[in-house]
C-alpha cells in the first residue's frame, strides 16, 4: 500500500484533534484531543521513517510516547485538582480572569 | 527479509555505544543531579528539615552549574571553540553558553524569591512561603485547614524549579528537533505544576495552571507535528542536515528526491514549529495565555517564568532560524515581521487598559517579546549579540519587578490592583523608587539597562534592513512608556488610600533578589560596554 495514504490519515487525525481542542469544552476531552494530535504526529513520523529507510522517526515516536505519558501525569493532576474545587471540568467555568 | 530489518540498514550484530562528553555537558548534568537530590530529600528528610536543605541543594546546584559554565567559557568554548556534544544532539557554542549562564543567574535570583518566608503571616505558628500548604487539598476545605494548622509547606517547588531550569539549559543548546522537543516538555511540565501552587487565591492559581497546561500542550503538539513534517522533508531532524537538504548540498537519495519535491512539507513544518516556539515566547497571536497565567501563578514563579522561559525560548527560536533555515530567510522573514509588529503594538496598546499590576507586567512582557523579535529578524551578527544582551537585561528587570510585587500586601495577600498602589511613594519611598527604576528600565529610559538593550536591537534591525520595524518599535515604546509613567505618577503624586496596602519588610532573600535586580539594571545602563562586548564576542551558532 502506498505509504502516502498513512500521511493523509495522520493529517486528518491531527486536524480532528486540533479542531476538537478548539470546539470542545471539557478539559478531559480537550486533553484527549491533544493526545490525538501527538499520536497523529507519531503516525506521520513512522511513515516517514519507512519512506526514508532510516530509523530516526521510529525512535522519535518512542520519545513522544514517553513525553505524552509524562504530560498525562501532570495534566490529570491539574485537571483533577480543579475538578475537586469546582465540581466541573468545563473550561468555560474557569473564567475568574478576564481581559 | 522483512521491511523493518531492511529499514535498519542491515542486521548488524552490535549497537555501538554513543559517545557522550560528560564534562562539556556538566552544566545541565549538575542541575538535573541537584533536582534528583531535591526529590530524594523530599522523600527521606523529616518535614522540618526540608526547607533549608532544599534551598541549600538548589542554590548549590545552580552555583555549581554556573561554575561549570564559567570553566567552559574560560577554556575558550563559546568564543574561539565550538563543539557538538552527545553525537551531535547538543550544541556547545557562544549563544548556548551565554544563555545558559543567564538562565542560571536568573534561577539563583528566582530561588531566593521562592525562599522568602517573612512576608506571609505565620500559619500554625511557623513561617510560610508563597506556596500552598498541600496542593492536593481542596481550597477552603477541612483538609486544607488541617494542613495549614500543621504548618505544611510545598518544598517540592525547589526540585520542580531545578528540573525546569535543566530543561531550559538544554532548550537553547538543542541541535536536533527531538532534543528540542524533549527539552521543551522538560521545562514546561514543572512550570504547569508550579503555576497551580499559590498559597493565596488558589482558584486563580489553579485556573492559571489549567489554562497554561492545555494551551501549552496544544502548542507542543503543533511543534511535534512540525518536527514530523520536517523529518519527512529532510529525512533527518538534525538542524544542520535540514539546512543541507534545503540548500541542496545533501547527497541525494531516492527518498529525498521525492520528498524535497514537496515544499508544502517544508513550509508547513516550519510554520508549525514556529507556532510552538512563538507560544513559549508569548508573541501575538499566541499570547493569550500570558496575562492569565502571569496573574494567577504565585508571584515568585511568575518572575521566574517571565524571565527564564523567554531567555530559553528565544535561544531555541534563533538556533532554529539561524541554523536550520537560513536558506528560507525570504520565506520566514515576512511572517516574522508581521508577528513582531503585531506583538509590539498589541502588547503596548493592551497594557494601557490594565488595572492589575501583574497583568500590566504580563502585557509589557509581550511587548518586549516583540522588541526582541526585531533583533531576531535582523539576521546579522550584530542582531545576535543585541538579542543576547537584551535577554540578560530584560530578565533581571522582570525578576526585580515581580519581587517588588510580592512585598505590597494587604490582609488578603498581595495587593495587585493598581488603585491600591496609589501613594505608595509616600508610604514607602524606597520600594516605590526601586519599582519606578524597573518601570523606567522597561520603558527604555537612558541610564537603565532597558535603554541599552532596546538601542542595541533597534540598531541591529536597522542595519539588517528592517527600518520600518524600528519605526514601529520606537512608536510602541512611546505608547508603552505612557503606562509605565502612569504607574510612577500614581505611586508618587496621588494620595494614599485609607486602609491601603502595607509594604512588608522582606528577609535577606527577597532583599538580595531586588538588590541584584537594581544593580544589574543600573550596571547595564551605566557601564554596558563590558557586557555588550561579551555578547558581541560570542561565536555564531555551530552546525
Amino acid at each position: 500500500m502506498n505509504p502516502v495514504n498513512y500521511l493523509y490519515l495522520a493529517g486528518l487525525l491531527f486536524t480532528i484533534g486540533a479542531s476538537g481542542v478548539l470546539i470542545r469544552r471539557n478539559a478531559i476531552v480537550l486533553f484527549m484531543c491533544v493526545e490525538l494530535m501527538l499520536n497523529a504526529s507519531n503516525l506521520a513520523l513512522v511513515t516517514f521513517s519507512r519512506l526514508h529507510g532510516n530509523l530516526d522517526g521510529q525512535i522519535i515516536a518512542f520519545f513522544t510516547m514517553v513525553v505524552a505519558a509524562a504530560e498525562v501525569v501532570v495534566g490529570l493532576a491539574i485537571i483533577v485538582s480543579i475538578f475537586r474545587t469546582r465540581h466541573s471540568a468545563s473550561v468555560d467555568d474557569s473564567n475568574l480572569m478576564k481581559l | 527479509m522483512s521491511h523493518w530489518l531492511a529499514a535498519a540498514g542491515g542486521n548488524s550484530a552490535s549497537i555501538p555505544a554513543p559517545h557522550v562528553e560528560y564534562g562539556q555537558l556538566s552544566p545541565m548534568l549538575v542541575v538535573f543531579g541537584a533536582a534528583v537530590a531535591g526529590i530524594l530529600a523530599e522523600a527521606f528528610l523529616p518535614r522540618r528539615a526540608r526547607y533549608w536543605s532544599q534551598v541549600t541543594i538548589a542554590l548549590l546546584g545552580l552555583a555549581g552549574a554556573f561554575t561549570a559554565v564559567i570553566v567552559l567559557a574560560s577554556q575558550g568554548y563559546g568564543s574561539t571553540r565550538v563543539d557538538l556534544l552527545a553525537m551531535g544532539a547538543v550544541a556547545l557554542d557562544g549563544p548556548a553558553l551565554f544563555l545558559q549562564g543567564v538562565i542560571l543567574l536568573v534561577a539563583v535570583v528566582a530561588v531566593l524569591t521562592y525562599a522568602e518566608r517573612k512576608v506571609e503571616p505565620k500559619a500554625g505558628g511557623v513561617p510560610v512561603d508563597a506556596f500552598v500548604a498541600q496542593a492536593a487539598a481542596t481550597p477552603g476545605g477541612e483538609q486544607e485547614r488541617a494542613a495549614v494548622r500543621a504548618g505544611f509547606a510545598s518544598t517540592e517547588v525547589f526540585p520542580l524549579t531545578m528540573f525546569a531550569v535543566g530543561g531550559m539549559l538544554l532548550f537553547p543548546a538543542a541541535n536536533d528537533l527531538l532534543t528540542m522537543f524533549v527539552a521543551l516538555e522538560v521545562f514546561s511540565l514543572p512550570l504547569y505544576l508550579l503555576c497551580a501552587l499559590a498559597r493565596r487565591r488558589r482558584l486563580l492559581s489553579q485556573e492559571a495552571a489549567v489554562k497554561y497546561f492545555l494551551l501549552g500542550a496544544f502548542a507542543s503538539a503543533f511543534f511535534l507535528f512540525g518536527t514530523a513534517l520536517l523529518y519527512g522533508y529532510a529525512g533527518s531532524v538534525r538542524l544542520g542536515d535540514i539546512a543541507d537538504v534545503i540548500s541542496g548540498e545533501a547527497p541525494a537519495t531516492q527518498a529525498l528526491l521525492s520528498t524535497t519535491q514537496n515544499d508544502a512539507l517544508l513550509l508547513i513544518g516550519l510554520a508549525l514549529l514556529s507556532v510552538g516556539l512563538l507560544f513559549k515566547v508569548g508573541a501575538v497571536p499566541f499570547h493569550s495565555w500570558t496575562p492569565d497565567v502571569y496573574q494567577g501563578a504565585p508571584t515568585p514563579v511568575t518572575g521566574f517564568m517571565a524571565a527564564a522561559t523567554k531567555v530559553a525560548a528565544f535561544g531555541a527560536l534563533m538556533r532554529l532560524f539561524y541554523v536550520a533555515f537560513p536558506g528560507l530567510r525570504w520565506d520566514w522573514r515576512p511572517v516574522m515581521w508581521g508577528v513582531a509588529i503585531l506583538t509590539m503594538v498589541v502588547g503596548a496598546v493592551l497594557a494601557v487598559t490594565q488595572q492589575d499590576v501583574k497583568r500590566l507586567l504580563a502585557y509589557s512582557s509581550i511587548a518586549h517579546a516583540g522588541f526582541i523579535l526585531t533583533g531576531v529578524i535582523a539576521t546579522n551578527k550584530q542582531g545576535l549579540g543585541a538579542v543576547l544582551f537584551y535577554l540578560l537585561a530584560y530578565s533581571f528587570v522582570t525578576l526585580g519587578a515581580f519581587a517588588v510585587v510580592t512585598l505590597v500586601r494587604d490582609s488578603r495577600g498581595e495587593a495587585t490592583h493598581l488603585s491600591s498602589w496609589a501613594g505608595l511613594g509616600r508610604r514607602s519611598p524606597l520600594l516605590a523608587a526601586v519599582f519606578a527604576l524597573f518601570l523606567l528600565a522597561f520603558a527604555g529610559i537612558p541610564l537603565t539597562s532597558g535603554f541599552t538593550g532596546k538601542f542595541a536591537v533597534f540598531q541591529a534591525a536597522a542595519a539588517g534592513g528592517a527600518t520600518p520595524l524600528v519605526i514601529i518599535g520606537v512608536l510602541s515604546s512611546a505608547v508603552a512608556a505612557f503606562f509605565y509613567i502612569r504607574v510612577i505618577v500614581l505611586m508618587f503624586f496621588s494620595d494614599p488610600q485609607p486602609g491601603g496596602p502595607t509594604v512588608a519588610v522582606p528577609s535577606a532573600f527577597t532583599a538580595t533578589a531586588i538588590g541584584v535586580g537594581v544593580l544589574v539594571t543600573l550596571g547595564l545602563g551605566l557601564l554596558p560596554q563590558y557586557f555588550l562586548d561579551l555578547a558581541s564576542k560570542v561565536s555564531p551558532f555551530v552546525r
